[in-house]
């Protein structure tokens, strides 16, 4: 069918970030997303975030090497966003009980408890850079952020060669990943 | 120093950037080795941990400029916003609805109100109402077809002037004092031409726009002063069911018609003329409406759009009044005296109009 062609294509472009995509999935379910979340005790911020965190769940499954995505796109994000919003809403304390919106839901949970255990390594990624200090953080970030190569980033840092930028690349690199595993591990 | 090496070899081998005679060396390395094994491993998850972080990262940034981009677009809506061009379309998006409304409310309001100003003013600008007075462009081209007539009417006129519009008038006072519509008097001057087709020169003396009444006084050499006015201007109020006629100039041919009193009330209720029932048209405003026994009761003035022969005249102590308002005026006018008594009682109405035609006049007002 040629929805579900198009829906294929999306989430290939989804998968591989390609903004076009995304502004497709965003522009035709974002709004939907927004009036439950508005309809639910929530916020535009709110509805955003959760908007958000949805999209980047679908996205991570997108990335996965088995991924079949068994529903319209729509249904499995307002899953998503349901399931986050009550979360959410239960955290708070603003749970009143009931929930508005009768969309068609499928089974999300081990798609999210995934995206929560995604988040939570990224948390951790996260403290572990932000701990490592200058230049190290900076340079870790060049390299395997935004993808510098090494002379870019000797020149940017003011290394005297590439190589010696590479050593010093190294050097924080095994920082970075003996902050990220202590936590990790403790985690696990 | 050897853990960097040894890092630098991982990183490589994770890569494929290692040729493949290396290639063989490191997984050789990696069988013997059970230390650099679980190195290569860790390291390469390690690695997926940053590239999957790193792309968390860039998810991130295109949800986040994607979301300002829609937003600025005005495809979302988010109640308040960052850009000034976004916010008003997002405003706009978010208030269309309840604009809308708001217009058609306010429309219906707009028309309600002004339908309520219409319905309670009395006014003779009223589009229910139609001033009887016409326009004398018309009147000036059939003069013009009939060609012996333009004459005369220039003769009269003073040059360069613009006849506005036409009605009717009648004598109060045999020295020339004629009561006709104000609404008729729309420029600077008039003439009147009696039933005969006689032009005489006259001057506007009193316009009361109020009542809508006017006083226009003949002041032409050629004008001789009827020795009597046959009708009476009546002070009283008429009744219902009256018979009543009337003459007039709708052509500039004197027009006689008849009806009845129909209500004592005009207009919505103006208690300043009433309401008859009679053929009228523009160029009968300003002329008198008689009873069965010749008394004025009133000056037909308005009639009432979009409803058949109902006509609204101004009753004729209004007349009285603004005479008082006259005399008051200008020493001038003291002399001014309203006939009190009709000589048509009882006559044939053919000869009633013989004698009342000669006081009933053709006004013309113009404007330099």
């Amino acid at each position: 069918m040629k929805g579900d062609t198009n829906e294929q294509a999306l989430l290939k472009g989804l998968a591989h970030n390609d903004s076009k995509a995304v502004e497709i999935i965003y522009k035709e379910n974002f709004n939907m997303i927004q009036a439950f979340i508005l309809n639910n005790n929530g916020s535009y911020d709110e509805a955003r975030d959760i908007f958000q965190e949805a999209m980047i769940a679908l996205y991570e499954k997108s990335q996965t090497d088995s991924f079949v995505l068994t529903c319209q796109i729509k249904t499995y994000l307002y899953s998503i966003c349901r399931r986050l919003w009550l979360k959410r809403l239960q955290q708070m304390g603003r749970y009143t009980g009931s929930i508005d919106g009768f969309e068609e839901t499928v089974a999300v949970e081990e798609d999210l408890e995934n995206h929560e255990k995604r988040n939570a390594e990224f948390a951790i990624m996260d403290r572990a850079l932000n701990s490592l200090g200058e230049p190290c953080k900076s340079l870790l970030q060049g390299y395997y952020l935004k993808k510098m190569d090494m002379n870019a980033l000797a020149a940017e840092f003011g290394y005297t060669n590439a190589d010696n930028a590479k050593n010093q690349k190294y050097k924080c690199l095994m920082r970075l990943k003996k902050l990220f595993f202590s936590q990790y591990n403790i985690g696990e | 120093m050897d853990d960097i090496l040894l890092l630098d070899a991982i990183e490589r081998y994770l890569s494929g950037e290692m040729s493949a005679e290396e290639r063989t060396y490191f997984e050789n390395l990696r069988k013997t080795t059970p230390e650099i094994d679980q190195m290569v491993v860790e390291h390469n998850m390690f690695l997926h941990q940053i590239a999957d972080y790193a792309a968390n990262i860039q998810i991130k940034q295109t949800l986040h400029e994607v979301h300002q981009h829609l937003l600025e677009r005005g495809d979302l809506n988010e109640g308040g916003a960052l850009s000034s061009k976004g916010k008003v379309i997002q405003f706009w998006n978010k208030y269309k609805r309840v604009t809308a409304i708001a217009a058609s409310v306010g429309g219906v309001i707009a028309l309600f109100i002004s339908g309520l100003a219409m319905y309670f003013s009395t006014s003779v600008n009223d589009p229910k109402l139609e001033q009887l007075g016409k326009d004398l462009e018309v009147v000036k081209k059939n003069q013009q077809a009939q060609g012996n007539i333009i004459n005369e009417v220039t003769s009269k006129i003073p040059t360069n002037a613009r006849l506005l519009s036409g009605g009717s008038g009648f004598l109060v006072d045999p020295k020339g004092y004629i009561v006709t519509n104000a609404h008729i008097l729309k420029g600077t001057g008039a003439i009147v031409v009696n039933s005969k087709g006689a032009e005489f020169k006259s001057s506007i003396v009193l316009i009361d726009h109020d009542k809508d009444l006017a006083i226009l006084k003949i002041n032409d050499e050629e004008y001789e002063a009827v020795k009597t006015i046959p009708y009476s201007i009546q002070k009283t109020n008429s009744s219902l069911g009256e018979e009543i006629f009337t003459l007039g100039y709708p052509r500039n041919e004197i027009v006689y018609g008849m009806g009845y009193l129909s209500a004592k009330t005009g207009f919505n209720g103006d208690s300043l003329s009433y309401q008859i029932q009679i053929s009228a048209n523009p160029g009968n405003s300003g002329g008198p409406v008689f009873n069965k026994n010749g008394e004025v009761i009133g000056v037909l003035s308005t009639r009432q759009a979009q409803a058949d022969g109902v006509a609204f005249a101004v009753k004729s102590k209004n007349i009285h009044s603004i005479i008082e308002d006259l005399k008051k005026s200008d020493t001038a006018f003291r002399k001014v005296k309203i006939p009190a008594k009709s000589t048509l009682k009882g006559v044939e109405r053919k000869t009633q109009i013989t004698k009342v035609e000669d006081c009933v006049f053709f006004v013309k007002a113009y404007t330099k």
